[in-house]
């Protein structure tokens, strides 16, 4: 007996997913043979592994995301950064001067202080230490403008969409510039207040309803629709 | 709240109970899920005139530092009583008998919990008991696992606790106030249904071997009707609106 739960089926965690034949995917775990799920979520299943899509869950760092963290702490060596997850991140000194630091003549505050905003790439992460980030990248430092949007990490695939087509639609549809974070945190810049006020509302659409059908299309007629109204009072 | 007077019987003579139950019937019990904004995750359980809500916060940086552990999240509760949760004003600073609770109640949970899985983290339960009415630990477990589950945090199975005892020299199922304190024993048990394993037996008063079994038995059958009721609350929390759902296989890829 394969496959228990159809696919695409709500399960809580400890419910029966499959018996043997398959492999334990993501969100669930393998005992006695059986694969259970160990998170609320919709079945899923690729070849010959099942797993549960979270409905809810927080962000692990993995390494080469992109993440938008705040800074909470400056040390001697570098900065303690809030990446929305249960580790902190750290961003050391070498990573923004190209020069030898100088404890004694380089002040850590001018460049970054605690509040400031950062957008950062992942660059190490295991289980016996806290994340590492890195500002080598391009368009990666300090966000000084903008609006920043938070949903639960969980739901930050179906907001880029197959290949990234969700978000390039809400980016040309609302004319916004918008960088999504894997970390769940969201960062919406447009030229007007309006454009930027109408991408946040999109934004929280999806985050509501994330997994149900016919999302992409919903969404594409409510920014005509939303457009076409904004067009009228002007 | 009822008191009982001294000729006044727990269980009549047709065989119901003080509230009028049957003995091996539950008292009515209500779920609700997510309702703290900010907490991680959130319940509210009501069980007879219980009332009890269950937060969740993390897994997060634990403080104090010197506290985590180097293998797995620390997992910590704390079980608190409102001064107006009983009959006479409680004081609000921590008893012996909600410390014992707390300690109960957090191993209860942890065994469910893959703490395994978030080294150095904390992960904090806060029960806070409104309305007490007996039975509360188990209620407390009960809500709990549902926070759990609502913060989005691995579990191998929902905990659900109940108690049995007995009552007037009958064994009966989840025991109210007045049945816990004039009733000659009480059995608190706390089961993760998947597996049938028990991650939490106490007992106060004294039973005989058989009367035990029966007991344990009759707790068991009670955790498995709450552990229905306890996915059905989940379920009308996060069912998808929509009758289908959309193809999700891409959702990776992006």
């Amino acid at each position: 007996m394969p496959l228990i739960v159809e696919k695409r089926q709500l399960v809580t965690p400890g419910d029966i997913i499959a018996d043997g034949e398959y492999k334990a995917g993501e969100n669930t775990y393998e005992k006695d043979g059986k694969i259970y799920a160990s998170r609320i979520g919709v079945i899923g299943s690729k070849q010959q592994t099942v797993y549960v899509i979270a409905l809810q869950s927080f962000y692990l760092p993995k390494i080469e995301d992109l993440v938008i963290g705040k800074v909470v702490d400056v040390t001697f060596s570098g900065w303690i950064v809030d990446i929305n997850s249960p580790y902190n991140a750290i961003l050391f000194v070498s990573e923004v001067f190209d020069r030898s630091f100088n404890a004694r003549k380089d002040e850590l505050t001018d460049v970054f202080n605690v509040g400031d905003t950062l957008l950062a790439a992942i660059s190490g992460f295991d289980r016996t230490r806290d994340p590492i980030l890195t500002l080598r990248g391009q368009g990666l430092g300090k966000i000084t403008h903008g609006h920043l949007v938070e949903m639960t990490s969980a739901k930050i695939p179906r907001l880029i969409g197959k290949k990234g087509s969700m978000i390039d639609m809400v980016k040309k549809g609302t004319g916004c510039q918008i960088i999504v974070g894997q970390n769940g945190r969201i960062l919406v810049r447009g030229k007007k207040v309006e454009n930027e006020a109408l991408a946040i509302r999109i934004i929280r659409t999806i985050e509501v309803e994330a997994h149900t059908s016919g999302l992409t299309n919903r969404i594409d007629e409510l920014i005509k629709k939303e457009k076409k109204q904004n067009g009228k009072k002007e | 709240m009822e008191k009982k007077n001294k000729d006044q019987k727990l269980i009549d003579k047709k065989g119901l109970r003080v509230d009028g139950r049957k003995t091996d019937e539950l008292r009515p019990i209500k779920f609700e899920i997510g309702l703290l904004n900010k907490a991680n995750g959130s319940a509210y359980i009501e069980q007879g005139k219980n009332k009890i809500i269950a937060a969740v916060y993390g897994p997060r940086e634990t403080h104090p530092r010197h506290r985590a552990l180097r293998d797995k999240a620390l997992l910590r509760c704390r079980y608190h009583m409102a001064p107006f949760s009983v009959e006479e004003r409680k004081r609000p600073a921590p008893s012996r008998r909600e410390i014992e609770l707390s300690k109960v109640i957090g191993d209860a949970l942890e065994a469910a919990v893959f703490v395994e899985l978030y080294p150095r983290t904390s992960i904090d339960v806060f029960i806070e008991v409104l309305q007490s009415d007996g039975g509360s630990r188990g209620a407390s477990i009960s809500a709990a696992s549902l926070a759990l589950a609502d913060a989005g945090i691995p579990l191998r199975d929902l905990v659900a606790a109940c108690a049995a005892g007995k009552v007037d020299g009958q064994i009966v199922l989840d025991l109210n106030d007045i049945e816990d304190k004039f009733g000659e024993a009480d059995l608190p048990v706390a089961l993760m249904p998947q597996s049938g394993s028990v991650s939490l037996l106490q007992m106060d008063g004294n039973l005989s071997q058989k009367e035990f079994e029966k007991a344990f038995k009759l707790a068991l059958d009670g955790c498995h009707q709450i552990h229905d009721l306890q996915k059905r609350a989940l379920r009308d929390k996060y069912s998808v609106k929509n009758e289908v759902l959309e193809d999700l296989k891409g959702q990776k890829e992006g």
